[in-house]
């Protein structure tokens, strides 16, 4: 089992949702984030003070799936999530060691 | 048929004719009437000019709460929202109840001095809804407790004002004793300078009893009643300076004093390091929205009466507000790259602020230009010599208030000149619009403004040390840095 954790642009989610849920993905994880890459940030003016923002909104998910899954739910999102723009995001694949599903107390890929 | 209609038409006639006889002995009765002084008639109060003054001085609450509140709020950072709203509430509620106490008699009553009122109208002994205020017409009166209202909301917003060069560093306890003492020891005496005189009523009837004299004798007494009449007035109304809704007594005043707390407070901790970014455009647009709303009241208002004046007043303030909002857009479209929303809105309020003192003796095209030069002027101000200098003015008071104000009393003296459309300036001796003196105009404008400077200047730099001995002004860093709506005031303006 692995965790792939992305982290995207916002406005890629909704997209994102339905490329995982047509390789069958059934559920996962947003948490709104803020970082930096290669990207850098962006500069804000406000009545012509100039602030450097360093750290840019962007979206992280968290996927639990089965270890045969892992490259299509990463293909998925990499097609999805794409724009070719600096600032696309990256996506890490972590192990997982165990998953319990709390309502029934199935664990391991039964819970997922 | 037909004789009956005609001799009824005679009848009608002869109705009219003694009808206009009777006219014609009244108005000639009238005329000789109006010729004895002793017995002028009456000034009169009329329920439209009522119902409009009543109507225009809630229009100044709503500009300061919640408009102002929220201009100056939504630009601050999130954890001291409550902090900016909280000093402008209470500055009317404390200006109000200052204002009926002192405040009103400082301001609006004849002293020992030109540069302050008295205490006669304390605690407005003697001010009902039966005592009468003058207007800018003879004859034509308001209520003095009304009049008593409406100025009373020009003092609430002026202290408000100054609170935006001092945000998110400043103890709510040295905020309150400053607000209070600022209005009695500097915005009350601007206010009588400028604004007090003894109204058109009794210049009227001094000058009428002038020419009615005969002898000698009568002659010097009533040049001495007139000279008495002409000298009670403020220091700077008597030097001949204009100011229609206080471009001098509200903007100009409170932006040096902001600018003056700006660099005795000094800069907020993490200034040019840290971002500080407005919390809340969308307030800030609300607030400059409900302000220029309101400004019809502060500006239409300071008419007095619901007549041509105002429809000036209101016709200036529409256009030169749009005018200075495209200025300052264009401008920082130019040489920043894109428009930006808060450029829009502080460009209007720096129309509004300049448009003040002009709105009821510029005309329209004048007040466009008006517009369109403080647009750029105060943009100027606020991104280029702030930064320069790098005083932190947090919302730019100065940049907006100061430089705005005082583009527009200069150029109120030159507006007013009635071949570039303005209305030209009354003489109540004569009756008829003075001849317009370029020079003298614009001078008396000039010193009007160096005055309220100086004045404010020092009036606030001494308050503040005063405080800052007895109880200091800012808070602890360690309270700067966690917002002083939690550390002050115990509330957040969020809960999420």
């Amino acid at each position: 089992m692995k965790i792939v954790m992305a982290v995207i642009k916002p406005f890629k989610l909704d997209e994102v949702r339905d490329a995982l849920t047509g390789v069958g993905v059934h559920g996962l994880t947003v948490t709104e984030v803020k970082g930096y890459g290669r990207q850098k940030g962006h500069t804000e003016i406000y009545r012509g003070t100039e602030y450097a923002v360093n750290f840019l909104p962007k979206v992280k998910i968290e996927v639990a799936v089965d270890g045969g899954q892992v490259d299509k739910v990463v293909e998925a999102i990499t097609a999805a999530a794409k724009t070719g723009q600096i600032g696309d995001g990256k996506i890490f694949v972590i192990p997982l060691d165990h998953a319990v599903r709390i309502r029934t107390g199935e664990s391991d890929s039964a819970a997922l | 048929m037909t004789s009956v209609s005609l001799s009824r038409a005679k009848l009608a006639g002869l109705a009219l004719g003694i009808l206009f006889a009777l006219c014609m002995t009244h108005f000639t009765f009238d005329a000789a009437f109006a010729q004895a002084p002793a017995a002028a008639a009456e000034p009169t109060v009329n329920k439209g000019d009522t119902a409009w003054m009543l109507s225009a001085t809630v229009f100044v609450l709503l500009m300061t709460i919640p408009g102002l509140a929220l201009f100056y709020g939504g630009l601050v950072r999130s954890k001291n929202t409550l902090s900016v709203l909280m000093w402008v509430f209470y500055s009317v509620c404390v200006v109000t109840i200052l204002w009926a106490f002192i405040g009103y008699s400082l301001a609006f009553t004849g002293g020992s001095t030109s540069l302050v009122g008295g205490f006669s109208k304390a605690f407005l002994s003697g001010v009902t809804p039966d005592s009468k205020a003058a207007t800018f017409s003879v004859g034509v009166n308001i209520q003095e407790l009304l009049y008593v209202c409406f100025q009373m909301t020009f003092a609430a917003i002026t202290p408000a004002l100054i609170v935006g060069a001092m945000v998110e560093r400043m103890k709510f306890s040295a905020m309150a004793l400053f607000l209070p003492l600022w209005l009695l020891l500097v915005y009350c005496p601007i206010a009588h300078m400028v604004w007090y005189w003894a109204g058109p009523d009794a210049i009227d009837a001094a000058a009428k009893a002038l020419a009615a004299a005969t002898d000698a004798a009568a002659k010097t007494a009533a040049q001495a009643k007139l000279d008495e009449v002409n000298a009670d007035a403020g220091l700077i109304f008597s030097w001949g300076a204009i100011d229609f809704a206080g471009g001098t007594v509200v903007h100009i005043n409170a932006g040096i004093a902001g600018l003056v707390g700006a660099l005795l407070l000094g800069k907020r901790i993490g200034f040019g390091k840290d971002l500080m970014a407005p919390h809340s455009l969308t307030f800030n647009m609300i607030g400059a929205s409900l302000l220029w709303v309101g400004w019809f009241g502060f500006n239409a208002g300071s008419n007095l009466e619901a007549s041509g004046g105002a429809v000036l007043a209101m016709a200036n303030s529409f256009v030169a507000t749009a005018g200075a909002a495209l200025a300052w857009m264009f401008v920082e479209w130019m040489a920043k790259g894109k428009p930006s929303m808060l450029g829009i809105v502080t460009g209007a309020v720096a129309g509004l602020v300049a448009v003040t003192p002009a709105s009821g003796y510029a005309g329209p095209m004048g007040s466009i230009v008006l517009g369109l030069i403080a647009g750029v002027v105060c943009y100027v101000a606020c991104s280029g010599l702030k930064n320069a200098l790098g005083y932190d003015d947090s919302l730019d008071v100065f940049g907006v208030h100061c430089v705005g104000g005082i583009v527009g009393a200069i150029l109120t003296g030159i507006l007013v000149n009635p071949a570039l459309g303005g209305t030209g300036i009354m003489n109540y001796e004569t009756g008829k619009i003075a001849e317009y003196v370029f020079s003298t105009q614009v001078l008396a404008q000039i010193k009007a403004v160096l005055l309220t400077l100086v004045w404010s200047g020092v009036g606030t730099l001494v308050i503040l040390k005063v405080i800052d001995v007895i109880i200091g002004l800012r808070p602890t860093p360690e309270a700067e840095r966690e917002g002083l709506d939690l550390t002050e005031h115990g509330e957040r303006a969020y809960t999420m």
